[in-house]
């Protein structure tokens, strides 16, 4: 039986679609932020993995073309940004002067925090990176020496905590401008948190993908200054 | 087939973006090449919206699944997890919500000023 799933093609995909399924279910059935589908789907599979005793190369052989269209998504991101090109030009100063904010926010306060954990170099550089989307964090984390695979893990609890804390926390800081609203999401939580912001409204969702590529740009530029502080 | 059309679209323009993160020398990834490729694009018509449209809200709507392999990883890379583990998940949790808040309320104040100087114009 392990020997036919390590040798499968589409064991890791069905897994990984089974698990999203499940956990798309509970989220509609319990109604819980916390409920977070690709939390739970996540969860779901490691535990079936140590269950079975397959190792994470194994499900990866299959699961990975999944991930392979992160890329293409994330161009596909310039269709609802394009469907509302009026907005941007509309507020260009409130739209690149605070995800301008954000992301020196996000270097300031990693680099702080980083400090108090006592961090290495090579650690810090890890998590330089984590509020900007996968596909160009990465990059980030490989050429300034981080640690790839958890620079991924720290994207993804960054994206996580995003989409579940995003209303709540909008809320408790009378951030209500659905503008505002849609900057501070994906300036903060990338692409995992633009699905909130989408489901939130479409302005909402547009703005964000719009602070993904800001932000990703920005912050590619700002961790090389940053990077020699620690 | 109008699919398969707009996958190709997609899948080219992610194609000449890989391209263009190979050749130029910058740290920049190959999907904000794309995204500012495929804007141009649909900005200057050369890519029609309904060219791309149902295909491209398709792969938007489930990029959250796109996720899940990179976060199972997470039991590949036990080791260094013991050594960071606790600083990662709390950092990167605490830091998100900081970045949130401050952008938003950036955001929100500029808007803000923005209306009432306007709306100061009539008066």
């Amino acid at each position: 039986m392990k020997e036919f799933l390590t040798g499968s093609l589409f064991f890791g995909v069905v897994l990984t679609l089974v698990a999203y399924e499940i956990g798309l279910l509970l989220k509609k059935k319990f109604k819980l932020a916390i409920l977070n589908p690709l939390l739970l789907a996540a969860v779901i599979i490691i535990g079936v993995l140590l269950v079975l005793d397959i190792d994470y190369e194994t499900y990866s052989e299959g699961a990975q073309y999944i991930s392979y269209f992160l890329t293409p998504a994330t161009v596909s991101l310039a269709i609802p940004l394009y469907r509302q090109l009026d907005l941007l030009k509309k507020y260009p100063v409130a739209i690149l002067g605070s995800v301008a904010v954000g992301v020196l926010t996000a270097m300031v306060s990693i680099f702080l925090m980083s400090l108090l954990f006592g961090l290495n170099h090579q650690q810090y550089m890890t998590l330089l990176p984590k509020s900007i989307t996968t596909a160009i964090g990465i990059g980030v984390s490989e050429k300034m020496g981080g640690i790839v695979t958890l620079t991924v893990v720290a994207i993804s609890v960054t994206g996580i905590t995003g989409n579940i804390m995003a209303e709540t926390v909008l809320k408790w800081f009378k951030i209500t401008n659905p503008i505002a609203k849609g900057l501070a999401i994906g300036t903060s939580a990338h692409a995992l948190g633009t699905t909130k912001a989408m489901e939130i409204g479409e302005i909402e969702g547009a703005m964000s993908s719009l602070s993904i590529v800001v932000a990703g740009v920005l912050t590619v530029l700002a961790v090389s200054v940053f990077a020699n502080f620690l | 087939m109008k699919y398969i059309k707009q996958l190709l679209i997609i899948l080219l323009v992610s194609f000449i973006a890989e391209a263009m993160e190979y050749f130029i020398p910058l740290p920049v990834a190959a999907s904000v090449y794309g995204l500012i490729l495929m804007l141009l694009g649909l900005m200057t018509h050369i890519i029609p919206l309904e060219k791309v449209e149902g295909t491209a809200d398709y792969l938007v709507g489930i990029m959250a699944l796109m996720f899940v392999p990179p976060t199972v990883g997470i039991m590949a890379t036990v080791d260094e997890l013991k050594q960071m583990g606790v600083a990662l998940v709390v950092i990167s949790a605490v830091t998100t919500l900081i970045i949130m808040v401050v952008t938003g309320k950036v955001a929100q104040f500029i808007l803000n000023k923005k209306k009432k100087s306007e709306g100061g114009n009539g008066s």
